[in-house]
């Protein structure tokens, strides 16, 4: 009915300017067609007056009233180190368009009302003026010659990649050091990816991409790619450089940073990058809010909070992408050193985590470089510690890596890690003598048990005194399925029980 | 001075018989054979001036067309709330309606709105309808030919228009939508029908279509270029050609140079489509596999179409530069100011347009070094455009201004091309360009600068040429409303998104409320919306005074109802094929002999001879 009544109306409107418009045109006609269009010039100069008064007032009226949303204004200046640059760039133009949109909208305005036909009024005959025209070509030239040196030198420097002797890193401390991150878009989201421990983002292949398993395509078989992680949240750390490598999956995307200045589109095939560095932390940019009145209203999402607690950095695709184009947002945190070190603590590997020991991990079987570091690790610790244990229970460490073929006391090629570290181990400390135990699980004969458990005992002494460890210093002893530690009643029990273990037995303390 | 005015048809028809040129017309066209049924005069025509107001009517109905879809996306944006379920009946599966009734429209459909209404509006109205019309109607008219120098190809052209435009018409009704990749097309996007409904039969029938638009421009393009170049009566030099058709001319050569760049960026995008070539595609993961494409560049195709899409802008305001500055010299009654540096103006940029299509690229991945050139370039051409704002402004200096549509369009146009052309400095600078690609700054600066400037300026050309279209005046009290309801509307509707597009917002959006730097416009996207709808309802106004005035406006009696000097008022009131009955007419002096002379007349007509007098101060 309401739909009715507005459609009506508007016709009714329609009809009654198109019977104004006949009746004056009759009247026009009546006054004589002379005279009429003296009033009409009139009547348009005046107009063209207010027009352009209320014009300019309402173009200068609503940028104060907006002022404090643009970014560059009020509390929004730019939250990188380069972005500045450009918003003063964008100023500079300001202030000479300004003067010309004022003065030519002006003159147009108030010729058009001045030399409007009236009652015996003439023209000029004034075909041109070259001295006139040679200035007028002539300011906008040198203008423009200004704002492109002043622009281009900014864009060459905002738009270079880092410096040669830059250097990744996940925790960028050094002057040269800087952190690269990759964002991947794609319909309709984004993936980050940070480089891990090594500062280093792995290598990756379109063909590779598996949705469940390896959503970047990421190359398990790149070392780099061992320790990269992927990050819900784009989370900086204030004042360091950011090189953001940026890809797409399978349209153009475009990686928007509005409040950084940062703006580069993600193509398939071919990498881009963006380099800048982030100034302002989200709280520091929540205060500057604060303060602003227009920031200091209720939420339109939350209304329990201000519309500056909300205030979050944001990602955006600023390429046309698809039907979800709008909503590939993804939230930005800058934040300083210290909660960065501790955002990173709670992030793990995408390839550990999600990947490693998989039937989709090509590394499947092999111990992987980074990996005999933390074992190594680790062992040292358990091993410094059963040193230094002062009960005799917690002198035994289980060599939980050394692995036999099955059945049989033929040492895996994997053994011979943890093997060589309890080999740096005895020969660190010269003095410590060791047993070496092994154990099987209940199944099976007992006797066997105790056999194979003896073999498999005596082949780690055989590994350690063939690599330089003294025969005496060692003893080693099959102990079968006598000294279970769980439980053989499940599978995961026995393999528990079946294991390799040394005991520290006699120290320099001891002796 | 009543004297002089009276007798001047006599007089004119007088000057033409003595000393106009004869070629023998009537021997050859007695009866005119060509335009002997109904058919062959108002259908398959060969009449330029028919052909132009096919241009101008099919682009009437298109404008239409994407204006109505613009107003469906603005309610989208203004009101994302709003039950919409009213629009079901002509939507149909396009509206989503919830369990509450509530119906909303489709992002997917969303897209496709935006994508036709650029393709129709910059292909259609701004390039067919304006470019399309008025060189058709104005080069044989004003530079005393009898037609196009080929009719024939003429009349294709307009039915390749035709036949472009019926098949974009029914790709609107296909299932899938039509296309919805953004007017550039860009792949991998429009090349996969995978990465979006649109780019399967969409797509495939914007790109036929718009093959055959090329096809339409390019017979239309040769043709002005020749006529212009071949067909003007004795004594026209092209110095003294008026300022519409060196527009035109320059147009053409546009056109003709960079459309068919286009259609080789479509070829090969059809090939990517549909042989498995990989121009534009490369290393592409989509729909949960991986696609057999690699080594090619999405950015190549950006070049391509952008070598056509930039002069394209041109080919759109060109048209209306030169439109604008015959209707202001006319109604200010003095001569435009600076003819030859409008000449030149409209050359360099011309010229300049072909240097600078890279600036549409500056953040698309292309190497930062390469934009350089293009910033130079693209701000080089600001020196040209302020030449020639400066002096329309001057034309209207110590001029006698007639306050009509026509011309209150024409001032229009300048303050709209001044507003917008100041924007595209910031975003022809790519320094200031990283922030404002691709947000609504620049939906501000290219709606203003090439949408409502090239309006205003066909609409000027409208009000002022109708009178030799179609014998009728279109009612100018209605035509003055409809100049200040859209004067008013487009600003507001277009002055305010710089604002949003300063607070970073993306274009193409079809929400804001995900973000929370966004979301923050509401009101005045509300705001927007409400004036887009009125200034449609203005648009409306024009159209039923267009159709009026066809059948009841007010008849012409003069046959040169403007006082202007151009050929096109010499001709008989209602021009039969052919233009003028007896000789065509010589020309002795320029265009713009306007001015308050000592006889109390303010224009000399182009084929009046000059005095001794004049003879030694030439022009």
């Amino acid at each position: 009915m309401i739909g009715l009544i507005i459609v009506a109306s508007i016709a009714l409107i329609g009809i009654i300017t198109v019977q104004i418009a006949r009746l004056s045109e009759v009247a026009g006609r009546l006054r004589g067609e002379a005279d009429m269009q003296f009033v009409t010039n009139k009547r348009n100069g005046t107009w063209m007056i207010g027009f352009m008064v209320i014009f300019l007032i309402a173009c200068i009226g609503s940028a104060l009233y907006y002022k404090n949303y643009m970014l560059g204004y009020g509390p929004h200046g730019a939250a990188s180190a380069h972005g500045p640059v450009l918003d003063r760039i964008f100023n500079i133009t300001l202030f000479f368009t300004g003067i010309v949109f004022v003065l030519t909208q002006i003159a147009l305005f108030y010729f058009a009302y001045k030399y409007r036909g009236v009652k015996g009024g003439t023209s000029d005959h004034i075909s041109h003026d070259n001295k006139l025209e040679v200035i007028w070509t002539l300011i906008p030239a040198v203008v423009m010659t200004f704002l492109v040196v002043g622009g281009l030198d900014a864009w060459n420097t905002v738009m270079a990649d880092m410096s040669r002797d830059g250097v990744p890193a996940l925790v960028p401390s050094a002057e040269n050091e800087y952190l690269e991150i990759e964002a991947t878009g794609y319909q309709f989201a984004w993936d980050i990816r940070y480089p891990g421990e090594d500062g280093l983002i792995g290598e990756k292949n379109f063909r590779l991409i598996n949705t469940g398993t390896n959503p970047l395509g990421q190359d398990w078989k790149d070392e780099k790619n061992w320790d990269d992680f992927m990050a819900s949240e784009i989370v900086l750390p204030v004042g360091t450089p950011i090189r953001v490598r940026i890809t797409a999956k399978d349209v153009l995307h475009n990686f928007y940073l509005p409040h950084f200045r940062v703006k580069m589109d993600a193509i398939p095939g071919i990498p881009t990058y963006f380099v800048f560095t982030p100034e302002v932390t989200t709280e520091e940019y929540r205060e500057r809010l604060k303060n602003t009145p227009e920031y200091n209203v209720p939420d339109d999402d939350d209304p329990s909070k201000m519309r500056w607690e909300t205030f979050e950095y944001e990602l955006a695709c600023a390429e046309l992408c698809g039907k979800g184009h709008y909503a590939m947002r993804k939230i930005v945190k800058v934040v300083d050193e210290s909660e960065y070190r501790e955002w990173l603590s709670n992030q793990q590997s995408y390839y550990v985590s999600q990947v490693r020991g998989t039937d989709a991990d090509p590394n499947k079987g092999e111990v992987l470089g980074y990996e005999i570091e933390d074992r190594k690790a680790d062992f040292n610790v358990a091993a410094e510690s059963a040193l230094n244990a002062t009960v005799d229970s917690l002198r035994t460490v289980q060599l939980e890596y050394v692995t036999f073929e099955t059945g049989s006391a033929t040492l895996t090629d994997n053994s011979k890690y943890e093997l060589e570290n309890l080999v740096g181990f005895m020969k660190k400390y010269s003095d410590v003598s060791v047993e070496l135990a092994g154990h099987t699980d209940n199944t099976g004969n007992a006797d066997s048990n105790t056999a194979l458990s003896q073999a498999r005992a005596e082949a780690v002494y055989n590994y350690l005194s063939q690599n330089g460890v003294n025969g005496d210093r060692m003893r080693a002893i099959g102990y079968g399925s006598a000294r279970p530690v769980d439980t053989n009643d499940t599978e995961e029990g026995r393999a528990n029980n079946r294991r390799t273990e040394f005991t520290v037995l006699r120290t320099q303390g001891d002796v | 001075m009543a004297d002089i005015i009276a007798n001047r048809p006599l007089q004119e028809e007088k000057l033409i018989e003595e000393l106009g040129f004869d070629d023998h017309f009537h021997e050859h066209h007695h009866g005119d054979k060509y335009q002997s049924n109904f058919i062959t005069k108002y259908i398959f025509s060969q009449d330029h001036k028919v052909i132009a107001r096919q241009f101008l009517i099919t682009g009437m109905i298109w404008a239409i067309i994407g204006g109505l879809m613009s107003l469906v996306f603005r309610l989208q944006l203004g009101f994302p709330e709003e039950n919409i379920s009213w629009l079901k009946p002509f939507l149909g599966k396009w509206i989503n309606v919830n369990a509450d009734g509530i119906g909303t429209l489709d992002p997917q459909f969303y897209y496709a709105l935006v994508t036709m209404h650029g393709t129709i509006l910059v292909f259609f109205v701004l390039t067919a309808g304006l470019s399309g019309t008025f060189s058709n109607l104005l080069i044989p008219l004003q530079l005393g030919a009898r037609d196009m120098a080929s009719p024939l190809l003429n009349m294709l052209s307009y039915w390749f228009f035709f036949l472009s435009s019926v098949i974009m018409f029914y790709s609107l009704f296909l299932s899938t939508g039509p296309f919805s990749g953004g007017w550039v097309a860009y792949p991998p996007l429009s090349a996969l029908p995978e990465a979006s409904e649109g780019s399967g039969a969409g797509m495939t029938l914007w790109t036929v279509s718009l093959v055959f638009f090329v096809v339409s421009v390019l017979l239309g393009g040769i043709n002005y270029i020749t006529t212009v170049l071949n067909l003007r009566t004795k004594g026209m030099s092209m110095w003294r050609m008026p300022l519409t058709i060196w527009a035109f001319f320059v147009t053409a050569i546009l056109g003709l140079l960079s459309f068919p760049v286009l259609v080789s960026a479509f070829l090969l995008l059809m090939f990517d489509r549909g042989l498995g070539t990989s121009f534009y595609l490369s290393e592409i993961f989509i729909n949960g596999q991986a696609l057999e494409h690699v080594g090619g560049s999405p950015i190549l195709y950006q070049h391509l179409f952008w070598f056509l899409g930039h002069p394209e802008v041109y080919i759109i305001i060109l048209p209306a530069f030169g439109i604008v500055s015959e209707v202001l010299a006319v109604n200010a009654r003095k001569p435009i100011f600076g003819y030859k540096a409008m000449v030149y103006s409209i050359l360099a940029i011309g010229f300049l347009a072909f240097l600078v299509w890279a600036h549409h690229m500056f953040m698309s991945g292309v190497n930062p070094f390469i934009s350089n050139f293009f910033v130079i370039f693209t701000l080089i051409i600001a020196v040209p455009s302020a030449v020639k704002v400066f002096n329309w402004i001057s034309t209207l200096y110590r001029g006698n201004i007639r306050f009509n549509a026509a011309s209150l369009f024409a001032i229009g146009f300048v303050s709209m091309f001044i507003s917008g052309g100041l924007t595209g400095l910031f975003l022809g600078n790519s320094a200031i360009d990283i922030q404002l690609h691709d947000t609504y700054f620049v939906v501000a600066h290219f709606h203003i600068v090439m949408g409502v400037a090239a309006f205003f300026g066909m609409y000027a050309g409208v009000y002022h040429w109708f009178p030799k279209m179609y014998g009728r005046f279109m009612n100018d009290t209605l035509g003055k409303i409809h100049f200040w309801g859209t004067m008013i509307g487009a600003y507001a509707i277009f002055w305010p998104m710089h604002y949003i597009g300063l607070a970073g917002v993306p274009r193409r959006y079809a929400r804001f409320d995900g973000y929370e730097t966004f979301e923050m416009f509401a009101s005045l996207n509300q705001f927007i919306t409400v004036a887009a709808i009125i200034t449609f309802g203005f648009q409306l106004l024009m159209v039923i005074n267009f159709f009026y005035s066809i059948w009841y406006g007010k008849k012409v009696k003069d046959k040169n109802p403007w006082q202007a000097s151009t050929l096109e008022w010499t001709t008989p009131i209602n021009p039969g094929h052919g233009n003028w009955e007896g000789n065509i007419p010589a020309v002795q002096r320029w265009a713009y002999d306007y001015g308050t002379r000592d006889d109390g007349s303010d224009f000399v007509s182009q084929i009046e001879p000059m005095t001794e007098k004049e003879k030694e101060q030439v022009h």
